[in-house]
């Protein structure tokens, strides 16, 4: 398996979707970092694995289910208290899509 | 095929996309309570509101209705399912991903019965379980619109509750159909008691994948989705507008765009949505966080067999003791009419003279007064006290509309306390008739000459005038009997 070297515009766009804003000299150094994480799995996918069913939780058991019984949560200054904007009721955030 | 959608030469193709409330007592990943309607904010937890560290863990009862609702819909329950992460940016979304069901949902391919005239099935693809987002509240613009607004104030309370996703195949054919199969499913899902259903309140969200394609094509045509068809008539409505527009573009040579409408019951018209997240990149992968939920498959036929009694099994026995088609898919997608019905059924032991009253005089009230059946003061056992007297021919119709008012205004009185204290019993005996008859035969020769001379029609004319010497209490059809044997003579 050849190793992936991720272009800047690929970087670019996963910066994106993850609204990270990036300069070009992060570009190139994330570009490399990226290339090198993808070639370590890459590594991984070379060991004979097609049997092995992917390990998705470290816990093998299923089913950890909570009964539905509801309890009161944070008091409502409480939650606000982190809020950057809050008002008396709720979370202020900026206008979208102006 | 029936009740499809098809002008000159295309037909339509439209799958759903049902969203679901569960009414659960707490929220779908965290104990904060499930509640519509709360002051804002009350209802959040370190959980729902995404701290770090926070984590959650699956509501039970969520799963268990879920599973139910799927069986009702015919899917089948793999033995295993898992939760997903649907990243996206948005306000409303605090993790700044949904926690959902992708490649491994609760509920697997199904399928659907709509019964009635046009009788039609619906493959249903999945339905898997998610949380649902906060509430934007946004300040200045037209309320619920995002462009234009001054800035949005979130209501986490509905942030983590849990949404049942019902996802249709393309196999409905038009608008109608699309509300039918939408009226029958809110009517299975309120039946099973997993959700209220209430449009109006959100907790039933239909969202339409609207194509159109030459008639007997295999392939889909390009598909938009519309949003925010908060009513059977807005889906209706909706989906027809979206047809005729892709109609009218394909007829004038031009490609429908893939994109998201959003209808606008107030012009009626569609207007596109700028999308959440560039090309719908929403990068799923399994949540970490919470393990799989496994099935067995013993339990599941537990379940299955503890459903209650299901709109379209309810709607072959209805057909079955006799009811008009019409009349039993009316009971069978009202499911209080329908408890209301059996009850007086059951108390009367006529279904033809209990659905005639329940669609009759109980709806009329129910619709005036803007209740439910279960909510109505004329309780079935009262309603049946009333229709005894009415089948012994106590009392006639016109006085049983009046005694049903009484009952409506008094919640403590009886159809007979109402009919004695108001004198309604019916002018009984062939002696008082008698007399009513011959003293309005005396009043009326020339009418009487009429009749003899060929003008049946005066006959209403006689009725009526005996009806009002009796004070409104005879029996019309004994009225008319005695009248023609009068005259007659
Ligand atoms: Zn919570």
């Amino acid at each position: 398996m050849s190793d992936v070297e991720l272009t800047p515009d690929e970087v670019r766009h996963v910066a994106s979707l993850a609204r990270l804003g990036l300069d070009d000299v992060e570009v190139e150094r994330l570009g490399r970092e990226l290339t090198s994480i993808l070639g370590h799995v890459n590594t991984i996918a070379q060991l004979p694995i097609a049997d092995v069913p992917p390990t998705k939780h470290a816990n093998p058991h299923g089913d950890a289910l909570r009964s539905d019984v509801a309890r009161s949560g944070a008091p409502r200054q409480e939650a606000l208290a982190n809020a950057p904007d809050p008002t008396a009721e709720g979370f202020r955030v900026p206008p979208i899509g102006a | 095929m029936s009740g499809a959608w098809q002008r000159d030469g295309y037909e339509a193709v439209i799958g759903l996309e049902i969203h679901v409330q569960l009414a659960t007592a707490s929220k779908m990943f965290c104990g904060c309570p499930n509640r519509y309607g709360d002051e804002p904010n009350t209802n959040v937890c370190m959980v729902c509101l995404a701290h770090p560290g926070a984590l959650p863990v699956a509501n039970a009862e969520a799963v268990r209705q879920s599973a139910r609702v799927g069986l009702a819909l015919g899917c089948r329950i793999p033995d295993a399912s898992e939760f997903s992460r649907k990243q996206y940016f948005y306000p409303d979304s605090p993790k700044a991903y949904q926690i959902s069901q992708y490649d491994q949902p609760l509920c697997a391919e199904g399928s659907f019965h709509v019964p009635g005239e046009g009788a039609f099935t619906v493959r249903i693809t999945r339905a898997h379980l998610e949380e649902d987002a906060a509430k934007m509240i946004h300040a200045g613009g037209d309320a619920g619109r995002i462009q234009g607004s001054a800035g949005s104030v979130v209501d986490f309370n509905r942030a983590g509750t849990p949404l049942l996703e019902i996802v249709t195949e393309p196999d409905i054919r038009s608008p109608e159909q699309a509300r039918r199969f939408l009226t029958l499913l809110r009517a299975t899902v309120v039946a099973i008691g997993a959700s209220d259903c209430d449009m109006e309140k959100g907790s039933l969200r239909a969202d339409a994948n609207v194509s159109i394609r030459p008639i007997g094509s295999e392939e889909y045509g390009t598909k938009t989705e519309l949003k925010n068809m908060n009513s059977f008539r807005f889906l209706e409505r909706g989906i027809e507008a979206e047809l005729e527009r892709q109609l009218a573009l394909v007829r004038a040579g031009e490609a429908v765009r893939q994109e998201t409408l959003h209808f606008d019951p107030a012009t009626g018209g569609l207007t596109s949505l700028r999308s959440k997240e560039e090309a719908h990149d929403y990068r799923y992968f399994p949540e970490p966080d919470l393990l799989p939920v496994t099935q067995d498959q013993d339990g599941l036929a537990a379940l299955a067999g503890q459903l209650p009694e299901l709109p379209v099994a309810r709607f072959a026995r209805l057909t079955g003791i006799g009811l008009p088609e019409a009349t039993a898919l009316l009971l069978a997608t009202e499911p209080e009419l329908a408890a209301y019905f059996d009850d007086l059924a059951a108390r009367i032991g006529d279904p033809k003279v209990a659905a005639n009253w329940v669609l009759g005089e109980l709806q009329a009230h129910l619709n005036a007064d803007g209740l439910t059946a279960d909510a109505s003061p004329v309780t079935p056992e009262r309603l049946a006290g009333l229709v005894a007297l009415v089948v012994d021919g106590t009392i006639n119709q016109t006085s049983a509309k009046e005694v049903f008012q009484a009952l409506v205004e008094d919640t403590a009185a009886t159809a007979a306390a109402v009919v004695e204290e108001r004198d309604l019993g019916q002018v009984g005996g062939a002696d008082e008739l008698g007399a009513i008859v011959d003293e309005v035969l005396a009043a009326h020769p020339e009418e009487v000459e009429a009749f003899r001379g060929g003008r049946e029609q005066v006959i209403g004319f006689l009725v009526g005038q005996c009806m009002k010497a009796s004070g409104g209490r005879a029996d019309a059809k004994a009225l008319q009997g005695l009248l023609r044997e009068r005259l007659s003579a």
